[in-house]
């Protein structure tokens, strides 16, 4: 199968990742090899199998719902691009 | 000193031949000398690695010392190390300072090692080659011309250089196996949950596994020993009593059943390799195994199933990177979506960039069953062929690579070619399994590895299997000349 331009830009958007307008050929050129390459998995017939989600068949693990971790934001913001009195800043979201 | 394994440093330092601090500023020597032309290192942490060589003399003096107290060591960048740039390889987190330790770093201070810094890797461990790093590719060196092999290049280069005894990798479809035999290393991915992936940078989370890389064998056990165990802060870790993987290794491996599947010995195989690993395989028989032909029917899907669950996983884990919590931040934002936008657009890399449009493809509506689940389901299937095997042999054994390292940009502008690096590797991720890489030989002056692939758990037989052979060759002991 080979991805258009257009579609290329549609799931770039989707990531939300900014993509060089010149270079978007070139990632549709090699997106679309390597769903060529992926591709080869429908020619097994797979009807019958179980999907296997971990390699093991392991469930999720439960824990009690208690805290067991300390607050650490001041911690945490200190690697922070923008912050401010406590909060991260962004562009203005509402007008 | 640099030439002799952990195993035999620690007993040099047990017996006070030297101390951890003069052989920690060997090393720190060694890597100001020969790195310039690796590359192996990301960040070196000299202060650091003095107070921790002097906190392990002490503990060396008071007799309070385990078999890796004073042991230099250099953590993968992908590890999280509190206080320490932990960048995996990205612009995305080339200013990142971790405010806490992985579980994988913590165990290995507690252990006594000394960290002598980061190393160099694919950017987010998407790689084959160690040519998506943002710092810049690694050099084998063996020949500086060539690859050292990826993700966990720089861990290869810095053990085969001699720049450390040891280093920490992750493998997520080859990462630490395809690199040990690019570099003529050791090296060992586990069952997968046996080692914490908490504050390991994720790439692909129901693939990613980290382990230890080194000379030996036994080192690999001795460092194993100090990583593996449940985690309660890793949800995907498995609860089982500690194993220890560096007690028995010489006993014998008579009636070892080996099973070599027809699937990695048929056309194509480079002949010096087949020679290489045909070699080794009668030494292991010499020392009492069995072989036997097997077939993994379902081989040849586990590069497109990986190539869907490991990009579906990173589109995933990579979201978390949107410039306003922590790493890089585009300029002058004209609102929030162009900050998203331009972020993720300016931080991360090309191959980077390709996985994560792949992943968020297969996983966008219309498309999750015919990809995702579809790859899933084929990871079943290659899962049910190790499952058989495994019912006959106790072990699998083949090339973990299809040819040795490969020249500098021969197949950095091609996807696909440098996916197919790891065709021998990727279906062992699929399924869980442990499975590691030594050195056999050489081709062209550039190292052959062997991969020796276990069922569940079996991480002590295989580390059994490779320190019976290492006794009895030295292909291990062969370091580049530098």
């Amino acid at each position: 199968m080979s991805l258009t331009s257009d579609e290329v830009n549609r799931i770039a958007f989707l990531a939300r990742l900014a993509i060089d307008p010149d270079k978007i050929d070139a990632y549709a050129k090699d997106l679309s090899g390597i769903m060529n390459f992926i591709d080869e998995m429908s020619a097994v017939d797979t009807e019958a199998v179980p999907p296997m989600a971990h390699p093991l068949d392991q469930a999720q693990r439960l824990r009690p719902d208690v805290v067991t971790e300390e607050n650490q934001r001041e911690t945490f913001q200190k690697i922070a691009p923008k912050v401010e009195a406590g909060l991260y800043l962004v562009p203005k979201v509402l007008e | 000193m640099h030439d002799k394994t952990i195993r035999e440093l620690s007993d040099g330092l047990k017996s006070k031949a030297f101390s951890s601090l003069e052989l920690t500023e060997s090393f720190l020597k060694r890597i100001e000398r020969l790195d310039p032309s690796i590359n192996a290192f990301i960040t070196v942490t000299p202060e650091r690695a003095l107070k921790a060589a002097k906190a392990a003399d002490v503990a060396l003096e008071k007799g309070a010392a385990g078999p890796l107290t004073g042991i230099p060591i250099a953590q993968k960048d992908i590890f999280c190390t509190e206080g320490v740039r932990s960048s995996c390889g990205s612009k995305m987190l080339d200013q990142f300072i971790s405010p806490y330790n992985a579980t994988v770093v913590d165990r290995l201070n507690a252990a006594g090692t000394v960290m002598l810094g980061k190393l160099n890797m694919d950017e987010f461990a998407m790689g084959s080659s160690n040519e998506t790093s943002f710092y810049g590719p690694v050099k084998n060196p063996w020949n500086l011309e060539t690859v050292p092999g990826g993700s966990s290049g720089g861990s290869a280069a810095a053990v085969a250089a001699r720049l450390v005894p040891g280093a920490t990798g992750t493998d997520t479809g080859g990462s630490i196996r395809q690199p040990a035999a690019f570099c003529g290393i050791t090296g060992i991915k586990p069952t997968y949950g046996l080692v914490s992936r908490w504050g390991m940078i994720a790439f692909a989370s129901s693939l990613d596994q980290a382990g230890p890389m080194a000379k030996t064998a036994e080192d690999c056990a001795l460092l194993l020993e100090a990583m593996a165990g449940f985690d309660p802060k890793d949800s995907t870790s498995l609860e089982r009593p500690k194993e220890t993987y560096s007690q028995g290794l010489d006993e014998s491996i008579e009636g070892l059943r080996i099973g070599l599947p027809q699937e990695f010995f048929g056309e194509g195989l480079d002949p010096e390799i087949h020679r290489g690993i045909q070699l080794a395989i009668s030494e292991i028989e010499k020392l009492g195994a069995t072989v036997k032909a097997i077939s993994l029917p379902h081989m040849h899907l586990s590069g497109p199933a990986y190539y869907v669950v490991a990009p579906a996983e990173c589109s995933s884990n990579l979201a978390r990177l949107d410039g306003v919590r922590y790493g890089y931040r585009a300029e002058n934002p004209k609102d929030l979506q162009d900050l998203y936008m331009r972020s993720r657009g300016e931080g991360f890399g090309a191959e980077v960039k390709r996985r994560i449009l792949i992943g968020t493809y297969a996983l966008s509506a219309g498309y999750y069953d015919a990809y995702y689940i579809k790859a899933q389901k084929i990871r079943r299937l290659i899962s049910d062929d190790f499952k058989k095997a495994f019912e006959e042999v106790d072990v699998i054994m083949g090339q973990t690579s299809p040819s040795v390292a490969f020249t500098l940009g021969e197949k950095s502008q091609d996807p696909i070619a440098m996916y197919l690096s790891d065709i021998y590797t990727i279906a062992v991720n699929l399924a869980g399994l442990p499975g590691m890489s030594v050195p056999v030989g050489f081709s062209k002056g550039l190292p052959i590895g062997m991969q020796i692939i276990g069922n569940y758990f079996s991480e002590h037989r295989l580390l059994q299997v490779a320190h019976r052979y290492q006794g009895v060759t030295n292909w291990h002991q062969q370091s580049p000349k530098l």
